[in-house]
C-alpha cells in the first residue's frame, strides 16, 4: 500500500497498473498530500465529477503517484458550497489544474492565492459550467468580452511583447506574454485554452466503444497512449486482460508512436536553429514511417488500433520483415544524424545551456515525462509500474542532468534508439495465439478505473468512471503538458527572446491536449 | 566617335542594365532557394517561384492598420526605389555606365543606409511590439555591418586610387591578373557582410516562421499586397546589388566595354555564370550553417571589421 493514514483506508484497483482509491475528509487532503510529497511521490490529476443526479454532491479526484503506484483520494463535496483545500502550495502544477476545475465544474480551492481563470474565454455565463450534468449549452452562451489578468513587471526600460494565439506558421493556438528587457526575457507568463472542444463534455453520453473512438484523439500525436490509457482504464473496470498478443501489438503501437513523435521532434529542433537540412532528413524518416503504419496497420497515427480488450490490426509475417529492415535503416540514419547535430558547433551553440531546469525545480514544480528525464527525474512509467508487456521488456530508462535543449535532445535521440531496440524485442516475442480482442461490450455498473501509459510526452492517465448502465459516466483523460506547461514558464527565464521558440519546442507540449 | 553619340549608346547601355537587373533579380532569389531545396533534399518551389508570389502580391488588396502614418506607405517605395539604384549603377555588365558616378562607394554605402533608415522607421510606425522588435534588431546588426563594408570598399579604393566604382572595376578588370592579398581578407568580410545585410543564415533567417527570432521579416510583419511585392522586390533586388559589389570588386573579368555592343552578350553571359555561382555559393553557405545567437551577431561582424582592416593594413605594408 502506497500511503499510511489513519483516516484513509486505500481499496485496491483492478488493472495493470497498482492502484488503490480511497474516500478522505476535507480536512486530510492538505496532511496526505504533504506525505506523499515529503516521500518523494507527486501529484499526477486533479479533476472534480459532478453526481448531484445520481448520488449527491460533487467529488474531488487528486491522483498521486508514488513509487508503490497510484493513489486517487476522493473527496465529497457539498452541493452548495463545493469548496476543498488548496493544494498548490504542496504541488505548484495543481495550481491550473485547480483553476480549470473551477472553470469547467464550479468547485473551487478554499485560500487558493490564485483564483483567475484558466480554460475559459467568455464563451460561457459566469454562473454556468460546462461539466455540470445540468448544463444547457443553448443557455450558457456568452458574448462576455475576455479579460485576463496578467501580472506586469514594472520598471526602467521593461515592456512586453505579446505573441499568439494567432502565430505566423501553422501550429497550435496559445499565447504568451512576455516581458523584457531588451531582448532578456524578465517573465513570461502563458495564456492557454484556445483549443476548447467540449470532449470531456461528450464522454458522458458515449458507449464505452465510441468512448474509445474519442479517446484516441484527445491528442493527435499521442493517439495510441490515450487509447491504452482508456483501455486499461476499462479493462481494469471490467477485470478482464487482453490476449498475449494484442498487448505486444499495443506496445509495439506505442513504441512506433514515440518514434515517429521524436524524429518529427528532432527534425524541429534543427530548424528552429535554422538548419533546415536535419529538417528535412528527419521529416523524410518520420514519413517513411508513418507510410509504413498506414501500410501494415491501415493508419498512419494508428488511431482505432487499439480497443478495450484489445487491438484491431494484427502483423503479418511480412509486415515483420518491413519493420525489422525499417528498424534497421532508422538506426543507421538516426546515428549518422546524431552525429551531424553533435559535431555541428553552430547547433550545439544554440542547444547548450538554453532553457535550463535544474533537477531540484524541476522536482518541485513536478516536471514530468521527457523533459523531466532531461532533468534527473528519473520517472518512466514503463520502468516503475511495468505492466504487461513491459514486465517482460527490460527498459533503460534515458536520463540527463544538465536539463538545457541539448539534454533534451540527448533523451529524445536515447530514447528513440532504446524504441527502436525494444521494437525488435517485442517482434522477437510476438508469438501467441491468434487472438486479438476480448469481447468487452459494457462496464459494470458504476465502476471506476485508472489507466496510465507513457506515452512519448510523459505518462499519459485515462480515468473512467461507468454509470449504472455500464456506459461512460465521466471520463478524465489527463495530458502531461499539464505539469510541464508552467515549467517552461521557468526555463526560459534569463534567456533571451529569439531562443524562446527553440526552448518551446524543446518541451513541444501539447496546447490541445490539455484543454479538452 | 561623338562625344554625343557615346552619350546616347551609355544611356542604352545603362536602359539594358537597369531593366536587367530589376527582372533578374527575383531569378537569382529563387535560384538561391532551389539551390537551398536540393542541398536539403527537397524538390524545391522551381526558379519562378518569386515571380509567382510577386504577381499574387500585387492581385491583392493593400491592408493598412489604422494607424500607419503616410511613412508606411511611401517606404515600400524609397526601399524599391534605393535598391533598384543601387543594383542600376554597380557596373556588372559595362564599365562606364552614365549613371555610375551617381554614387561613389561610400554614397552607395549611403543608399543602403537611406533605405535601412525608412525600413526600420515604417517597422516601428505601426507600434506592434514585433516591428519594433525587429528594428532594433536590424540596428544593431547593420551599425556593425556598415563600417565593414566601408572597409572592403577603402581597400579597393586604395588599390585603384579611386573611390569611384567604374574606375575601381576599370583597374581591376584591365590589368594583367595581379594577386592582391589584401583582396583576400576584404572579400572574407565581404561575404561577411553580405550575408547579415541580406537577413541570411546565420544572422537572420529568410524562410522562418518563428516571429521571435525575426530581424527583417519582422519589420515587415503589417506589410501586405503591393507594399509587401515592392519590399520583397527590393530584398531580391538588395541581395542582387550586394552579389554584384562583390563581383565588380572581386571578379569583374569578362565585363564589356560602354559602346562595345559585340561584347555585352558575353558579358551579360558572364555575369549570369558569376550570379549563378554565388548564389549556389550562397546556398551551400546557409545549408551547412546554423542560426547563430543574436548576440553573436556583433562578434561575427567584428571579425568581418576585422579582416577589412587587415586587409587596408596589409595593403600598406606590401603596397598590392
Amino acid at each position: 500500500m502506497p500511503i499510511k493514514h489513519p483516516n484513509l483506508q486505500p481499496e485496491p484497483m483492478n488493472g495493470a497498473i497498482p492502484a488503490w482509491h480511497g474516500k478522505i475528509a476535507a480536512g486530510d487532503l492538505q496532511p496526505i498530500c504533504q506525505g506523499v510529497r515529503d516521500g518523494g511521490g507527486r501529484l499526477l490529476a486533479l479533476w472534480g465529477s459532478d453526481w448531484r443526479v445520481t448520488q449527491h454532491g460533487f467529488v474531488l479526484h487528486t491522483l498521486l503517484v508514488n513509487e508503490a503506484g497510484l493513489v486517487c483520494l476522493n473527496l465529497p463535496l457539498a452541493e452548495d458550497h463545493p469548496v476543498y483545500p488548496d493544494i498548490s502550495h504542496i504541488f505548484p502544477q495543481a495550481n491550473r489544474m485547480q483553476r480549470a476545475a473551477y472553470d469547467l465544474l464550479g468547485i473551487y480551492a478554499h485560500e487558493g492565492g490564485d483564483h483567475r481563470k484558466w480554460l475559459r474565454h467568455g464563451a460561457w455565463h459566469s454562473g454556468s459550467f460546462p461539466l455540470r450534468k445540468d448544463f444547457d449549452a443553448a443557455q450558457s452562451r456568452s458574448d462576455e468580452l475576455d479579460a485576463y489578468p496578467f501580472v506586469h513587471v514594472e520598471g526602467t526600460g521593461v515592456h512586453e511583447i505579446p505573441v499568439g494565439p494567432v502565430h505566423a506558421g501553422i501550429i497550435e493556438p496559445g499565447h504568451f506574454r512576455f516581458s523584457v528587457v531588451g531582448e532578456k526575457m524578465l517573465r513570461l507568463e502563458q495564456r492557454l485554452g484556445y483549443t476548447h472542444k467540449g470532449i470531456e463534455k461528450r464522454f458522458e453520453s458515449m458507449t464505452l466503444q465510441q468512448g474509445a473512438k474519442l479517446a484516441g484523439r484527445v491528442s493527435g500525436d499521442s493517439s495510441v497512449a490515450y487509447a491504452w490509457a482508456y483501455a486499461m482504464a476499462a479493462e481494469g473496470i471490467a477485470g478482464i486482460t487482453p490476449p498475449a498478443r494484442a498487448l505486444w501489438l499495443r506496445a509495439l503501437f506505442l513504441e512506433r508512436e514515440r518514434v515517429a513523435n521524436h524524429l518529427g521532434d528532432l527534425g524541429y529542433l534543427g530548424s528552429d536553429v535554422a538548419l533546415s537540412f536535419g529538417f528535412a532528413q528527419f521529416w523524410i524518416l518520420k514519413e517513411q514511417m508513418l507510410r509504413n503504419n498506414a501500410a501494415l496497420f491501415g493508419h498512419r497515427y494508428l488511431m482505432d488500433r487499439i480497443i478495450p480488450g484489445g487491438v484491431t490490426a494484427d502483423l503479418s509475417a511480412e509486415g515483420r520483415r518491413m519493420i525489422e529492415e525499417e528498424c534497421a535503416m532508422l538506426e543507421r540514419e538516426v546515428r549518422l544524424l546524431r552525429g551531424i547535430y553533435d559535431d555541428h558547433a553552430g547547433v550545439q551553440d544554440r542547444f547548450i545551456g538554453a532553457g535550463r531546469i535544474e533537477p531540484k525545480l524541476a522536482a518541485q514544480l513536478g516536471l514530468c515525462g521527457l523533459a523531466g528525464r532531461a532533468s534527473a527525474q528519473a520517472w518512466d512509467a514503463r520502468v516503475q509500474f511495468p505492466c504487461a508487456p513491459y514486465d517482460r521488456l527490460d527498459v533503460q530508462m534515458a536520463t540527463y542532468r544538465n536539463g538545457d535543449v541539448a539534454a533534451r535532445v540527448i533523451v529524445r535521440f536515447d530514447e528513440l534508439l532504446e524504441s527502436l531496440r525494444l521494437q525488435r524485442e517485442i517482434l522477437v516475442n510476438l508469438t501467441g495465439g491468434d487472438e486479438l480482442a476480448m469481447p468487452l461490450e459494457k462496464l459494470p455498473g458504476n465502476g471506476f478505473g485508472v489507466g496510465m501509459v507513457e506515452g512519448w510526452r510523459g505518462e499519459v492517465m485515462v480515468a473512467v468512471h461507468s454509470n449504472a448502465q455500464g456506459n461512460l459516466a465521466r471520463v478524465h483523460p489527463h495530458d502531461p503538458s499539464w505539469q510541464n506547461w508552467p515549467v517552461l514558464e521557468h526555463a526560459v527565464l534569463d534567456n533571451i527572446v529569439p531562443d524562446f521558440p527553440l526552448i518551446n519546442k524543446s518541451f513541444n507540449l501539447s496546447y490541445s491536449g490539455q484543454d479538452l | 566617335m561623338t562625344n554625343n553619340a557615346s552619350q546616347t549608346l551609355g544611356i542604352l547601355f545603362q536602359l539594358c542594365q537597369s531593366l536587367l537587373v530589376v527582372a533578374l533579380a527575383p531569378l537569382l532569389t529563387g535560384w538561391v532557394n532551389q539551390c537551398r531545396a536540393w542541398l536539403q533534399n527537397r524538390s524545391g518551389a522551381g526558379l519562378l517561384q518569386p515571380y509567382r508570389t510577386l504577381r499574387k502580391l500585387f492581385h491583392k488588396d493593400a491592408v493598412l492598420a489604422y494607424n500607419a502614418s503616410p511613412l508606411f506607405r511611401i517606404t515600400p517605395y524609397i526601399l524599391f526605389g534605393c535598391m533598384w539604384l543601387a543594383a542600376a549603377i554597380i557596373p556588372i555588365i559595362a564599365i562606364d555606365l552614365p549613371f555610375s558616378p551617381a554614387a561613389d562607394v561610400i554614397a552607395l554605402v549611403g543608399v543602403f543606409a537611406l533605405a535601412r533608415v525608412f525600413i526600420s522607421l515604417a517597422a516601428m510606425d505601426i507600434g506592434t511590439a514585433f516591428g519594433s522588435l525587429g528594428a532594433r534588431r536590424e540596428m544593431l546588426v547593420s551599425f556593425l555591418a556598415e563600417p565593414a563594408l566601408l572597409m572592403v570598399f577603402f581597400t579597393s579604393s586604395l588599390i585603384s586610387h579611386s573611390t569611384q566604382l567604374p574606375h575601381i572595376v576599370g583597374t581591376f578588370a584591365h590589368h594583367e591578373f595581379v594577386l592582391y592579398p589584401s583582396l583576400a581578407f576584404a572579400g572574407l568580410a565581404f561575404v561577411i557582410v553580405l550575408l547579415a545585410e541580406n537577413a541570411r543564415i546565420p544572422v537572420d533567417n529568410p524562410s522562418t516562421h518563428l516571429e521571435l527570432t525575426m530581424i527583417h521579416e519582422a519589420m515587415i510583419l503589417e506589410y501586405s499586397a503591393r507594399h509587401l511585392a515592392l519590399v520583397e522586390w527590393a530584398s531580391n533586388l538588395k541581395l542582387l546589388a550586394y552579389i554584384s559589389i562583390g563581383i565588380a570588386l572581386f571578379v569583374p573579368y569578362g565585363i564589356a566595354e560602354v559602346g562595345n555592343w559585340g561584347v555585352l552578350p558575353l558579358a551579360i553571359a558572364a555575369l549570369l555564370v558569376k550570379l549563378a555561382l554565388a548564389g549556389a555559393g550562397l546556398a551551400l553557405l546557409e545549408a551547412l550553417l546554423a542560426k547563430m545567437r543574436i548576440f553573436r551577431a556583433p562578434e561575427f561582424l567584428g571579425t568581418a571589421f576585422l579582416l577589412a582592416v587587415l586587409g587596408l593594413l596589409i595593403h600598406f605594408l606590401l603596397g598590392a
